[in-house]
C-alpha cells in the first residue's frame, strides 16, 4: 500500500492513501482542534474549528483527504486566533451557561474556551430566545446550548437505522429537530450514546446529570487534545 | 422640621439593603425600615430547566451559603424522584450531612471572627479603619490566623464531599457523586496540627469561652441591645435535637410555648404564610397560626437553640444548658446572644464532623436510590442564617413549573426591621447629628442576623455604609459615607 509523506509544523508523517489530513494527523500523534467532527462518523466540515494551511490555502482538516508532500500548518497563531473566534462566535451565537450545565467538564465547547483561554467573547452576545424541548421519555433537547454542529443527525440512529434527528431551516436559522416516536423508542444505552455524541449539553438523557463528581468528568484533569501524545509541538 | 436619614450599603453584586429612618420635628423617630434587594429571579428562572438542575442552579444564589440551596434543592428533588431522607442510602445520606456540617463550620467561623469579633474586640464606637478585621489581623494574631483555619477547614470539608469549596455538585437527586476517600477522610482527621477535627473543636470550644468572657465583662450590652419578644422557628430532629440538615418544622413563642408542634414540612404552606408588602420587595413571612400581626419569627442559632430539647454533642451539650440557664431555660430574646448560640453551633458542627469521619458508612458505595417519580417536592435545611424553604413542582417532561424559595434572610425580615428600630428609637432618638458610633450600631444589629446582603462584604468584614438626612421638604442636610 502506498504511503503517503507530508508534513504538519514541519514535523515529517505518513498516511494511508485516502485519509483526511485530520484523521492522518491523529494516526501521527497530532492534534488538530476540532469539534463537528466525531471518530467514525461521515466529517461534515461545518464548524470549520479544525482549519489548517496549505500551499496558502486554508481548508477543513476533516474534510480534506492528505496528499504527498503536503506541507500543513496547523498550530501557526493567526490559525489559532481564528480558531479562537470561531469558539467565541459559538459562544454568542447561544446561551451557554456553564457554571450550571451539567456537561460541564465533560463539554467540548468548553473544554476548547479552556484551551484558548476565553475570558470575555471579541463579539456581542445574541441571547437568543430558545428553549428546552422535551424529547420523548429519555431525553431533553437543550436549544439554548445547540450548535448545530449535526453529529446527532449524523450519527443517532434508530434500529432500522432512520435517523432520529434532523435539522430544520438553514444558516442561522438551523434548528434541531427530533423524531419523538423514534426518540422514545431508543433503548437507554442509546440514549447515553446520544448524549455522549453531543459535544455540548444540548442533548439530555434524562436523570444523569451530575452523576459524575467535579474531579473524575472527562476535562478535569487532562485538558482537550492531550489524548494524542505530540499534542502540542 | 422632619427629617429621613438614610443609611444605604453600597451595592455590591449579591443583595444589598437600606435602612431609613424616619425623624418627626421634635428628632423622634417615626419609622423605621430596613429594605432588602432580593433574589425573587431565581425563582422565575427555573422555571422550564430539568429538576436534577436545580441543586446547582439555583446555588448561585449566594457565595457563602450556597451549600444550603444545594442541598436544600437536592432534598427537594430527593422527594421528587420517590425518597424522603429516610430512602437515602447511609452512605449518601451521611455525605450530605457532613457536607452541611462543614458549610455551618465555616460559615460561622468566618461570620464570627470576621464580622462580629471586630466590633466585639474594639466596640462601637471604634475607628472603623480599626474596627474591621484588618484590625483584628494585626492587633489579635493569634485569633485571626485561627479564623483563616478554621474556615479553611470547613471548606475542606465541603471540596471532600461537594466537589468544590464553592457551588459543588456532590448532592443529585437520590443521592450523592461520590464518597468520602480514605485519604480524604484521613487529611481531616489526622492532619498534622493545627489541621485536624480535634484541633477544631478545641478552638471552637475556646471561641465559646472568648464570648462567655467577654458577656461576663459587657452584661449590659449584650443583654440588652436589641433585645426584644419574638416567636422561633427552625427544624428539630424528630425526638427534639438540634439538627441541621434534616427534622420537622417546630416553633416556639417568646415565652416557650409550642405553636408549630412538629409538623412534617411537605406541609409548609398550611402553616407559615407570606406577606407582601408595599415598600418591600422582599415578603414578610409569618405563622399562620398566629396571624400576620403576630406571627412573624426569628430564625437562625439563637432560634433553634430555643426551638431544640438538647444538642446530640457533649460539648455543645455543655454549652447548651449553660446557655439555657442563663434564661431560666425560657426562650432567649436577646439578638447579641445570636453569637454565643452561632458558637455553640460552630463546637457542635465540629463536633459532628469528627463523629461522621469515623464513620464506615462514609466509604460505602451506594450512592443513589430512586422509586416511584412524583411532581412535587419540598426540601428544607437549617441553613447557618436559618430555616431555609425549597419548593418545586415538574410538569411530565421533568421540567420545573413551580418554584418557591423563602431563604433564612426572608424569614428574618421582620426580625432585623425591629432590631433597626430598636437602635433607631434607642440611639439615634432625639439626636440631631449621626456620629459613626451611632452607624455602627444599626451595623451591628443587622449583622447579629448575618443577613445574606453582607455575604458581598464578608471578605472585608465591613458593610459599606454612605449615610444621607434629608429634611421634610427633601433636601440634602448632611452626608457620611465610607
Ligand atoms: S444537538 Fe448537539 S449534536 Fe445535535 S447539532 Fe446540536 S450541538 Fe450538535
Ligand atoms: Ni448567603
Amino acid at each position: 500500500m502506498n504511503k503517503i509523506t507530508f508534513t504538519i509544523d514541519g514535523q515529517a508523517c505518513t498516511a494511508e492513501a485516502g485519509q483526511t489530513i485530520l484523521e492522518a494527523a491523529r494516526a501521527n500523534g497530532i492534534y488538530i482542534p476540532s469539534l463537528c467532527w466525531f471518530e467514525g462518523m461521515k466529517p461534515a466540515g461545518s464548524c470549520r474549528i479544525c482549519t489548517v494551511r496549505a500551499g496558502g490555502r486554508y481548508m477543513a482538516a476533516c474534510t480534506q483527504p492528505v496528499s504527498e508532500q503536503m506541507v500543513i500548518e496547523n498550530m501557526a497563531p493567526d490559525l489559532e486566533d481564528m480558531r479562537k473566534a470561531l469558539v467565541e462566535m459559538l459562544f454568542v451565537e447561544g446561551n451557554h451557561m456553564c457554571p450550571t450545565c451539567e456537561k460541564s467538564g465533560n463539554c467540548e465547547l468548553q473544554a476548547l474556551a479552556y484551551r484558548y483561554q476565553m475570558l470575555v467573547p471579541r463579539f456581542p452576545y445574541d441571547f437568543p430566545v430558545r428553549r428546552v424541548e422535551p424529547a420523548g421519555p429519555k431525553i431533553l433537547l437543550e436549544h439554548n446550548r445547540c450548535i448545530k454542529c449535526l453529529r446527532c443527525v449524523r450519527g443517532v440512529k434508530a434500529k432500522d437505522g432512520r435517523r432520529v434527528f434532523g435539522a430544520l431551516r438553514r444558516g442561522g436559522r438551523k434548528k434541531i429537530a427530533v423524531d419523538l416516536s423514534l426518540a422514545a423508542a431508543l433503548s437507554d444505552r442509546r440514549a447515553r450514546e446520544a448524549m455522549d455524541r453531543c459535544p455540548v449539553g444540548s442533548i439530555l438523557k434524562k436523570e444523569v446529570g451530575f452523576i459524575v463528581p467535579v474531579g473524575k468528568r472527562k476535562y478535569d484533569a487532562t485538558p482537550i487534545g492531550s489524548d494524542l501524545r505530540k499534542a502540542e509541538g | 422640621m422632619a427629617r429621613k436619614i438614610t443609611i444605604e450599603p453600597v451595592t455590591r453584586v449579591e443583595g444589598h439593603g437600606k435602612v431609613t429612618i424616619h425623624l418627626d420635628d421634635a428628632h423622634r423617630v417615626t419609622q423605621s425600615r430596613f429594605h432588602i434587594v432580593e433574589f425573587r429571579g431565581f425563582e422565575r428562572f427555573v422555571q422550564g430547566r430539568p429538576y436534577w438542575e436545580a441543586p446547582v442552579l439555583v446555588e448561585r444564589l449566594c457565595g457563602i451559603c450556597p451549600v444550603s440551596h444545594h442541598l436544600a434543592a437536592a432534598k427537594a428533588a430527593d422527594v421528587i424522584v420517590g425518597l424522603g431522607l429516610e430512602g437515602l442510602s447511609p452512605t449518601a445520606e451521611k455525605m450530605r450531612r457532613l457536607m452541611h456540617y462543614g458549610q455551618m463550620f465555616q460559615s460561622h467561623a468566618l461570620h464570627f471572627f470576621h464580622l462580629c469579633s471586630p466590633d466585639l474586640l474594639f466596640g462601637a464606637d471604634a475607628d472603623p479603619a480599626i474596627r474591621n478585621v484588618i484590625g483584628v489581623i494585626l492587633r489579635h494574631r493569634d485569633l485571626a490566623v485561627r479564623a483563616v483555619l478554621l474556615r479553611k477547614f470547613g471548606q475542606e470539608v465541603i471540596l471532600a464531599t461537594a466537589g468544590k469549596k464553592i457551588h459543588g455538585t456532590g448532592a443529585i437527586p437520590g443521592g450523592i457523586n461520590k464518597n468520602l476517600g480514605p485519604e480524604e477522610r484521613d487529611a481531616l482527621l489526622r492532619g498534622p496540627a493545627p489541621f485536624n477535627a480535634e484541633t477544631m473543636i478545641q478552638w471552637a470550644a475556646e471561641a465559646v469561652e472568648f464570648f462567655k468572657d467577654f458577656h461576663k465583662k459587657n452584661r449590659a450590652l449584650v443583654d440588652g441591645f436589641a433585645a426584644f419578644p419574638s416567636n422561633h422557628l427552625s427544624l428539630v430532629r424528630k425526638d427534639g435535637a438540634l439538627d441541621f440538615y434534616h427534622g420537622v418544622l417546630r416553633a416556639v413563642d417568646a415565652e416557650g410555648r409550642k405553636v408549630l408542634d412538629d409538623v412534617d414540612y411537605q406541609t409548609y404552606l398550611d402553616h407559615i404564610g407570606e406577606e407582601v408588602r408595599s415598600w418591600s420587595y422582599m415578603k414578610f413571612p409569618y405563622l399562620r397560626r398566629l396571624g400576620k400581626a403576630d406571627g412573624w419569627y426569628r430564625v437562625g442559632p439563637l432560634a433553634r437553640l430555643n426551638t431544640c430539647d438538647f444538642i446530640p454533642t457533649p460539648l455543645a451539650q455543655k454549652e447548651f444548658e449553660i446557655f439555657k440557664d442563663f434564661t431560666k431555660g425560657r426562650p432567649n430574646n436577646m439578638s447579641l446572644h445570636t453569637h454565643w448560640a452561632r458558637l455553640i453551633e460552630l463546637l457542635h458542627s465540629g463536633e459532628v464532623i469528627r463523629d461522621l469521619l469515623l464513620d464506615p458508612d462514609l466509604q460505602g458505595t451506594e450512592l443513589v436510590r430512586k422509586r416511584k417519580k412524583r411532581r412535587e417536592g419540598i426540601g428544607l435545611v437549617e441553613a447557618p442564617r436559618g430555616t431555609l424553604f425549597h419548593h418545586y413542582q415538574i410538569d411530565g417532561h421533568d421540567q420545573i413549573t413551580m418554584a418557591n424559595l423563602i431563604v433564612s434572610t426572608t424569614n428574618n425580615n421582620e426580625p432585623m426591621n425591629r432590631a433597626v428600630d430598636w437602635v433607631a428609637r434607642n440611639v439615634l432618638e432625639g439626636q440631631t447629628e449621626i456620629t459613626e458610633g451611632m452607624l455602627n450600631r444599626v451595623e451591628i444589629a443587622i449583622r447579629a442576623y448575618d443577613p445574606c446582603l453582607s455575604c458581598a462584604t464578608h471578605a472585608l468584614g465591613q458593610m459599606p455604609l454612605a449615610v444621607e438626612l434629608y429634611d421634610a421638604g427633601g433636601a440634602l442636610l448632611d452626608r457620611r459615607s465610607r
